[in-house]
């Protein structure tokens, strides 16, 4: 059903239907499946890099100029990519990671490659607004540099980087849905296929629907954990 | 005293490296400072006076010259050896730079973790230091909850914990207003009396030295320009920027005089 063949409101209408969400309906389980495992990788890999960022900057507890120049490089070169370019770039190396170019897993690994970059950048952001004071104090009672970041960097940024991760799931979210259309299934192929091939535009708004769902539930999320930690701190 | 000092600086110097070229900071600095005393470091803005500081602890690193605490010489600790020498030298700041991830009682307690030392023993520890430092009942409280005075008592209490010999102080009152100011210093003195305990505070505020201090240096562009007992530097400032200093504050300089039952 499209809006050429059918009036606005029956789109809607049909967009809520039975046949259409036998349709999106399994599609949620694969996206919600790919995000997931996609969001593990991304925070596991991202917060690493933001910490050896901040750590190895030139005004870090562990200044490595040379080395921060190179990663910050690569970050950017990264970055500077289009999601969907990097993505078609990646499936050759899943090929040799996980085996396949197709499904899933194989789409996973584009993903994360595409999504730690920002995550990287964000949780460094968050790291460099705590105030410089806080780590003198920490080294003038002579912290060795791995507790410094455990016990001052990570719980001083919390609610900062909780914020960050938000930032990033959604990301993964949106770009979940693009690798769809490169035979990652989930949301974003139902809508492609669908939808933008064969004009179902019911399935488009559906699976749109299924998304702004998510973005919005987990800023919500989000936004709860990272304003109950600064309350609980006092901060707010 | 014929035999070394407690705190023994030579020949300190740093240049920092900026944009604009090489800034000669410390230019051959020499201190002594015997155990127990309260040191008063009291200098105009960008003199030096937190470089110097901060070179005890090294927090900054000094370009030549040597810093001996006891009988361990600072400059010549590996990363390891400082860290531990770092347990056992406290220091306070202007900003408190409490951790706000914390409660009173962590934080009080961070330095314990940081060495180590057991559960049980850290609980007693930071209970008889809030004693001490009069914020008991803020135990569970987070940094956020507190005034200005009471995070500075409990930044002192962090950098007590673990029984250190030496507590440096970088303008830990000025922040603080005058009320505030006295109740820490008296703090600071009181600790002095109590632990025996050897105090080096940076400030550009001459009512603190003349309020808390045993000993004074003054320094100007990087270099010692007096030092001496507070009352001798105070009756008879020898260089210009300590007579400025002091005709600055030529009203309490009266109360001094008559308070010490000196005469000029
Ligand atoms: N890390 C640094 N890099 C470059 N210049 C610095 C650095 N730290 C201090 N300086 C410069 O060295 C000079 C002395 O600084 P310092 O902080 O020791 O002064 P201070 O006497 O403590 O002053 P204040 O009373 O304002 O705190 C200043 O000119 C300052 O700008
Ligand atoms: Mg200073």
């Amino acid at each position: 059903m499209n809006m050429h063949t059918n009036s606005f409101a029956e789109v809607i209408q049909s967009a809520f239907s039975e046949p259409v969400w036998t349709i999106v309906g399994p599609s949620v389980g694969a996206t919600v499946y790919m995000m997931a495992v996609t969001t593990v990788f991304t925070l596991l890999f991202g917060i690493v890099l933001g910490i050896v960022l901040v750590v190895t900057d030139r005004d870090g507890i562990r200044p490595l100029p040379i080395f921060n120049r190179v990663l910050g490089t690569v970050v950017n070169v990264l970055r500077s990519f289009p999601s969907m370019i990097l993505i078609i770039l990646l499936l050759p190396l899943s090929r040799i990671v996980i085996g396949k170019t197709y499904g899933a897993n194989a789409c996973i690994l584009a993903l994360v490659a595409s999504c730690v970059p920002m995550l990287g950048r964000l949780v460094e952001s968050s790291i460099h607004e705590i105030a410089k004071g806080k780590i003198e104090a920490a080294k003038s009672m002579g912290t060795p540099n791995l507790r410094i970041v455990t016990k001052v960097l990570l719980p001083e940024a919390l609610p900062s980087l909780v914020r960050a991760f938000t930032i990033a799931v959604i990301a993964v979210i949106g770009t979940t849905a693009l690798a769809g259309s490169f035979g990652a299934g989930g949301l974003g192929d139902v809508a492609v296929r669908y939808g933008y091939n064969r004009f179902k535009t019911d399935i488009l708004i559906a699976a749109v629907i299924v998304l702004i769902a998510l973005v919005q539930g987990i800023q919500m999320i989000g936004d709860a954990i990272a304003k109950g930690i600064s309350r609980k701190r006092f901060l707010s | 005293m014929g035999s070394e000092p407690f705190i023994a600086v030579r020949k300190l110097k740093k240049t920092f490296h900026t944009h604009e070229g090489a800034l000669e900071v410390l230019k051959g600095i020499d201190l002594e400072i015997d155990r127990g005393d309260i040191y008063g470091i009291i200098g105009f803005s960008g003199a030096g006076k937190s470089t110097l500081l901060r070179c005890l602890n090294r927090l900054e690193s000094p370009d030549s010259g040597t810093v001996t605490i006891g009988d361990v010489e600072i400059t010549a600790l590996d990363k390891t050896s400082l860290n531990g020498h770092r347990q056992k030298v406290g220091m306070i700041f202007q900003q408190f730079n409490l951790f706000d991830s914390r409660t009173v009682y962590r934080n009080v307690s961070f330095p314990l973790e940081v060495a180590g030392i057991p559960k049980a023993r850290i609980r007693t520890r930071v209970e008889e230091i809030l004693e001490l430092v009069e914020l008991t009942d803020k135990i569970n409280c987070h940094p956020g909850q507190l005034s200005g005075g009471q995070k500075q008592r409990v930044g002192i209490a962090r950098a007590l914990a673990n029984q250190p010999d030496v507590l440096l102080s970088d303008e830990a009152t000025s922040a603080l207003d005058p009320q505030t100011t006295f109740s820490i210093l008296e703090l600071l003195k009181d600790i002095n009396r109590k632990l025996g305990l050897t105090i080096v505070l940076v400030t550009h505020e001459l009512e603190v030295i003349k309020y808390a201090c045993t000993k004074m240096a003054v320094i100007q562009d990087g270099v010692i320009i007096e030092k001496g007992d507070v009352r001798s530097v105070f009756l008879n400032p020898k260089s210009e920027t300590s007579k400025q200093f002091i005709k600055i504050n030529d009203e309490f300089l009266k109360d001094f005089v008559v308070e010490e039952g000196g005469g000029i």
